[in-house]
């Protein structure tokens, strides 16, 4: 059972990342994203928080970047459906 | 497909000129192709121009103008304002004899107003800045120095900034913090979910998808039938 926030956040890396599709369906909570990623580089990075931004109807702040937030799926997405429920 | 030369006022009303590519048979329908801009245009500009082919092979005319200060342009883009991206759009339709626009991403926050047609990615002028914004942040930690986005953005207001390696003057900056498409109801928006796949822009480097170069053509060959 996957909530909404999981499912808008797969596609989000699917369309940032450029992964075919059902790719990111194999994303578990422990898969690395930045530093694990090439695509994954600062640009990138800032995109994909614009997108989240758009599509989750979130404001990112500054002080909640840091390099653990997009270390792992599992962080991401913990973030995302905090943010949401707020 | 030509590379042409078209009039673009210089600031203060001097005759001036920049580049533009053009598929020009002098057919019925004219398109005028507004880019996206700074580090998507880029990305965008191979696909912008295969959907113009694509257009020319449906047996439409299509015109993509430099912008001053991007491409070929003998501007600079630290002198250029937003308003004289404004007025080459309003000079490329003129010159081109357009009877649409096909306006791609932060091209959507030029349109000219009399132009009906599609727009394709529309963006805030906010958000693209705020995306080039957070890029720096997130690099300048990497840096090992701290900035944050509100003491850019007051920055950028101030005496404007390089961004994405894009110098742009205090009044480009601060035109496109206020700037967003224009909700001209002549003006159709194309989705994403339309052209299928994903949105190319997005992408960390340059990329092109024939499917969805069809699909774009499709939807305004189509639009233009009717």
């Amino acid at each position: 059972m996957t909530s909404d926030t999981d499912h808008k956040l797969r596609r989000i890396l699917t369309d940032v990342l450029g992964l075919k599709p059902g790719q990111a369906d194999a994303f578990d909570a422990d898969t690395g994203l930045f530093g694990h990623l090439p695509e994954l580089d600062s640009m990138a990075v800032a995109g994909l928080l614009t997108e989240m931004e758009d599509r989750l109807d979130i404001v990112v702040e500054d002080d909640e970047l840091d390099g653990e937030l997009l270390e792992t799926y599992g962080n991401l997405l913990a973030y995302a459906e905090a943010k949401r429920a707020r | 497909m030509q590379i042409t030369a078209y009039p673009c006022p210089l600031p203060g009303g001097a005759a001036g000129s920049e580049f533009a590519l053009t598929f020009d048979r002098d057919r019925r329908h004219r398109m005028l192709v507004l880019p996206a801009l700074f580090d998507e245009a880029n990305r965008m500009r191979r696909f912008t121009l295969e959907v113009m082919r694509r257009l020319d092979g449906a047996g439409i005319d299509s015109f993509l103008p430099d912008l001053p200060g991007s491409n070929e342009s003998l501007r600079t883009l630290a002198e250029v304002e937003a308003e004289d991206w404004a007025m080459a759009a309003e000079a490329a339709a003129a010159e081109f004899g357009a009877s649409h626009v096909l306006a791609i991403r932060g091209g959507a926050l030029f349109v000219p107003k009399a132009l009906p047609g599609w727009s394709y990615g529309a963006v805030k002028g906010a958000s693209l800045l705020r995306t080039m914004l957070r890029a720096r942040v997130l690099a300048s930690r990497e840096a090992g120095r701290e900035e944050n986005l509100e003491g850019l953005i007051a920055a950028g207001l101030g005496q404007g900034m390089e961004l994405a390696g894009y110098r742009l003057s205090a009044e480009m900056f601060a035109r496109l913090h206020e700037l967003a498409p224009n909700e001209d109801i002549r003006l159709t928006a194309i989705d994403q979910e339309l052209v299928g796949g994903s949105p190319l822009w997005l992408r960390a480097e340059p990329d092109e998808d024939a499917d969805q170069a069809d699909a774009l053509a499709a939807v305004i060959a189509m639009g233009l039938k009717q």
